[in-house]
């Protein structure tokens, strides 16, 4: 370590006036230098960030509001055709945006909130002393590890109709083979499928890690008013749990406003309609068909913002649930 | 990681249920492999294979060159390794700036940093189109690459750790004896930040190698693309035979999970330190 041999007492370095050495011309100079440095040097250390940042992430974002207001084709981005606010009327009476939201709603209640539950059951589990435990913990985050693509390829082929392991197992329990893609609600189910298969282990991770931090002395006295494991679970685990809790339902509520590679790829070959009756098509993948299939980039930038405009509603809902959940505790 | 070790010790029931949950998480890759391992004909018959075949090698090699697995591979491995190193060094340095530095609009641009972590990436995509469309940069790595190579959740991060982990007067010692900026970075700040510069280096690394929305627009399967991208092509029937798909499948998640079974217990710790900080 760098530090371990300079041993001088702290002083404030900053805005003190730096005595001066009057020794030759050499000196002054670099102390000049080194206030030059002191003062410049914290711009030039979050400069690359907001460099990047501004290019790549605020310019777009802004311009996708322009672009809304726009008829911009995709084939000719140059040719920008000013339309006001039709793009976003359109939307209100299209019915494909209609369906696109109700099945981002019904698909992110549905993976939302049983990946929560079941991780919050798992956490709780690996919170235990077991045996290894390292093992578990590494096996429950491979599905993370998964690309939405790989993952999606095969439980494509596991939720198959007529080959399908799912249909097999459930032909073996005695019950009808299930024609996952093309029902509206199997089909929504089976994409919910996959997105709890890959967030339910991370979530439990991040939950293990919350329980690990609740002091012990809350469990003893718990223990000593004479509370079961159970009650203890319900009455001190679950409540110093809250913020991580609300943390986990905001990130998962923000990944499901914008699913997209599931339904894209759970389609086949047969693009981005998100099935033969739009069943499980998303906001996400609306975006994209309106963009990159139907070419209307004008429209897609109407889609962003409207998918905008409901995470912001999303968040301040949270934020007034946890504000009341304050104050009742 | 070590925490407060609890008190109750799981049972046999608690055991079964873990091992069940563990067993679900794993067998989709598991069978992933074993499909990957058969024919196409095979896959479409019941009841599924449930063990090997002799036909792993085959696919393997059918989904390297025709589905451009290869390329594809190199390609995510350049662009996950380039994306996790500029976010990690770009996210120290303005961590460290934001954590023990004083300068003007500090904490108005602190609070566009995190403001900027909840905008959903759908909503610059397509201007972001439009700039490489007109950069000419569609199916370059660039095109992929600049846009995700600085995370203000990376600076965040870095930030949340520097503030405790780097003594303020360590700084202020090497400043009084003299160092400059860069030298108090390299000396100091480097050597503190470097556990949270591995754990935001990996996450990073895992995420860059998975994004998925923004590459399928940029890139495309036959000129220059990613793991995702030629995953994607696989997908909508670029090769119809489905153990090849299943094979590419697995060459495309095979060098994360290998990380996994490497690295697993730092990225299992790095996920629940991050959880605490966050």
């Amino acid at each position: 370590m760098a530090g371990d041999t300079t041993t001088v007492a702290p002083s404030r370095w900053e805005g003190a006036p730096v005595p001066e050495p009057a020794e030759g011309g050499r000196k002054p100079r670099r102390s000049r230098l080194h206030r030059w440095d002191l003062r410049w040097s914290p711009y030039a250390f979050v400069a690359p960030f907001f460099l990047f940042f501004g290019v790549f992430g605020l310019f777009p974002l802004l311009y996708t509001g322009w672009a809304s207001l726009h008829r911009v084709e995709l084939t000719a981005p140059d040719e920008m055709e000013w339309v006001g606010l039709r793009n976003f009327s359109r939307l209100l009476g299209d019915e494909f945006f209609w369906n696109a939201l109700t099945n981002t709603v019904t698909i992110g209640l549905l993976s939302t909130v049983p990946q929560l539950l079941i991780a919050l059951g798992v956490a709780h589990l690996l919170n235990q002393r077991l045996r290894g435990s390292m093992f578990f913990r590494v096996a429950v985050l491979t599905p993370y590890a998964t690309s939405v693509a790989a993952a999606t390829l095969v439980f494509v082929l596991l939720f198959g109709r007529d080959h399908g392991m799912i249909n097999w197992a459930l032909g073996l329990a005695g019950l009808d083979a299930v024609d996952w893609q093309n029902g509206a609600w199997t089909s929504q189910l089976a994409v919910s499928t996959i997105v709890v298969w890959r967030w339910t282990g991370y979530n439990a991770l991040i939950y293990l890690a919350a329980m690990q931090s609740i002091p012990h002395e809350l469990y003893e006295s718990a223990a000593l008013d004479g509370a079961s494991p159970h009650q203890q679970f319900l009455h001190v685990t679950i409540p110093s749990l809250r913020p991580t809790i609300l943390f986990t339902c905001v990130v998962s509520t923000i990944g499901a406003t914008q699913l997209f590679g599931e339904p894209l790829l759970f389609n086949g070959g047969a693009g981005a309609t998100g099935g033969a009756d739009h069943q499980f098509q998303t906001l996400g993948l609306y975006l994209y068909e309106q963009g990159w299939v139907n070419l209307h980039l004008g429209r897609a930038s109407a889609i962003a913002w409207a998918m905008f405009l409901i995470l912001l509603i999303i968040g301040a809902v949270n934020w007034l649930v946890a504000r009341r959940l304050r104050r009742s505790s | 990681m070590s925490g407060v070790t609890p008190g109750r010790r799981a049972g046999w029931i608690g055991h079964a249920v873990l091992a069940l949950f563990a067993a679900g998480s794993l067998f989709p890759l598991v069978w992933t492999a074993i499909a990957a391992s058969r024919n196409t004909t095979r896959l479409a018959q019941t009841p599924p294979p449930f063990w090997f075949g002799g036909n792993l090698l085959r696919n393997l090699r059918i989904a390297w060159t025709d589905a451009n697995m290869g390329t594809a591979l190199f390609n995510t491995v350049l662009v996950a390794g380039t994306v996790a190193a500029g976010t990690v060094l770009f996210s120290t340095l303005a961590g460290f700036a934001f954590a023990k530095l004083r300068f003007r609009l500090k904490n108005l641009l602190l609070l566009l940093v995190i403001g900027t972590m909840m905008v959903p990436p759908q909503l610059g995509v397509v201007p972001l189109y439009m700039l490489i469309a007109e950069l000419s940069w569609t199916d370059r790595l660039q095109s992929v690459v600049l846009p995700t190579l600085v995370s203000a959740f990376g600076v965040f991060f870095m930030r949340q750790y520097l503030l405790q982990a780097l003594p303020t007067e360590l700084v202020e010692a090497a400043r009084v004896d003299g160092a400059s900026s860069w030298r108090v970075v390299w000396h100091v700040v480097f050597p503190a930040a470097r556990p949270a510069m591995a754990v935001l280096g990996m996450l990073t690394f895992v995420l860059a190698w998975n994004d998925f929305f923004w590459p399928i627009i940029a890139l495309t399967q036959n000129g220059n693309p990613t793991v995702q991208v030629a995953l994607t092509g696989l997908g909508r029937g670029y090769i119809p035979d489905q153990s090849v798909i299943m094979a590419g499948a697995l060459l495309g998640t095979l060098p994360l999970l290998l990380a996994f079974v490497i690295f697993g217990k730092h990225i299992v710790g790095g996920i629940m330190t991050g959880a605490v900080k966050g």
